[in-house]
């Protein structure tokens, strides 16, 4: 449920990411899909799930179909973890795609990733990734980027 | 069987599902030592709560169901003239993904053998390869559904 106060956005972004922060999961892996999310909601996250970077995009109301332009100011994730290896648009392509955006570029992007590829991995932190993350994802990973970001935001 | 000697069977049958050491005194799970991954299967265990008190057993009903699908997809690609091993490598990097995250050791190992056939372009060692991968699919398959039988019946047996 969105907060419908327009005139404390950043103070709306701040309080969620401390108490219960709305998180944005893409990975085109199922079993993938299901072990982030439970991870995510075992540290009081709430979690939307998408299967690629374009049903991403379409969440985010970055898609084809830009029906959300005026919502636009209030952000409605305050993180989003995605996958390096999908087919089509890769979590790089889809990081890339967020930090163009006027709206959600200020959202931390964290890629993960079953390979660790230095390369890669600058290539992200580059682009403008908070982190990168190897999988699989243990709990200690998720604490730690929930600290990361806390930390980010003061 | 009493509750405790159901749990007492549970515990043992996850530890040699997990451990290298078999437990002589229970010979039949000689069978089970190695294939789980103690640090991730039991990572998954953890996740498990009262909203959630059957979560590894979902995951590992999805690993299987989603598995069939990416099985029949190398099938049909290593079928096909010419072997598309970029299509087979891709299938197979997916599947090894999800072994990775439930922990299954002794069938991600298989995948790389499997892998180190697709870069080569060896279509015979994929598909022998392939053969092995299945094996140890289905071998952990009827570990696990033993493993999460007896969990139930100790779970149910302690409502009584």
């Amino acid at each position: 449920m969105e907060s419908g106060s327009s005139s404390s956005s950043s103070k709306v972004l701040m309080e969620n990411i401390v108490d219960q922060p709305h998180v944005l999961a893409v990975d085109d892996n199922v079993i993938d899909r299901k072990l982030v999310e439970k991870l995510l909601q075992n540290s009081s996250c709430r979690v939307t799930t998408a299967e690629n970077g374009p049903r991403a995009l379409e969440f985010l109301g970055l898609g084809d179909h830009r029906h959300n332009a005026l919502e636009g100011n209030v952000s409605k994730v305050n993180l989003i973890i995605t996958d390096y290896c999908m087919p089509g648009m890769t979590g790089y392509d889809l990081l890339k795609k967020i930090k163009e955006s006027s709206v959600m570029k200020e959202v931390p992007v964290v890629i993960m990733s079953s390979e660790n590829v230095p390369t890669r991995i600058n290539k992200c932190l580059e682009e403008g990734a908070q982190m990168f993350m190897i999988k699989p994802l243990k709990q200690s990973d998720i604490k730690r980027l929930r600290c990361h970001l806390m930390n980010s935001r003061s | 069987m009493d509750r405790n000697q159901l749990q007492r069977q549970v515990a043992l049958m996850r530890s040699s599902l997990i451990e290298q050491v078999p437990n002589p005194s229970l010979p039949s799970l000689k069978l089970l030592v190695g294939y789980l991954d103690e640090q991730q299967f039991l990572q998954l265990e953890d996740l498990q709560d009262d909203v959630n008190p059957n979560f590894v057993e979902e995951i590992v009903t999805l690993f299987y169901k989603d598995s069939a699908r990416l099985f029949h997809n190398i099938e049909q690609a290593l079928k096909s003239r010419p072997v598309d091993f970029a299509k087979l490598d891709n299938y197979m990097h997916q599947f090894r993904g999800s072994t990775s995250s439930i922990g299954a050791i002794k069938v991600k190992n298989e995948c790389n053998q499997f892998k180190e056939f697709c870069l080569a372009g060896n279509a015979e060692g994929c598909a022998r390869a392939f053969q092995k991968v299945k094996q140890e699919h289905e071998t952990l398959r009827t570990q696990l559904e033993t493993y999460f039988k007896l969990r139930r019946q100790a779970g149910l047996a302690e409502t009584v």
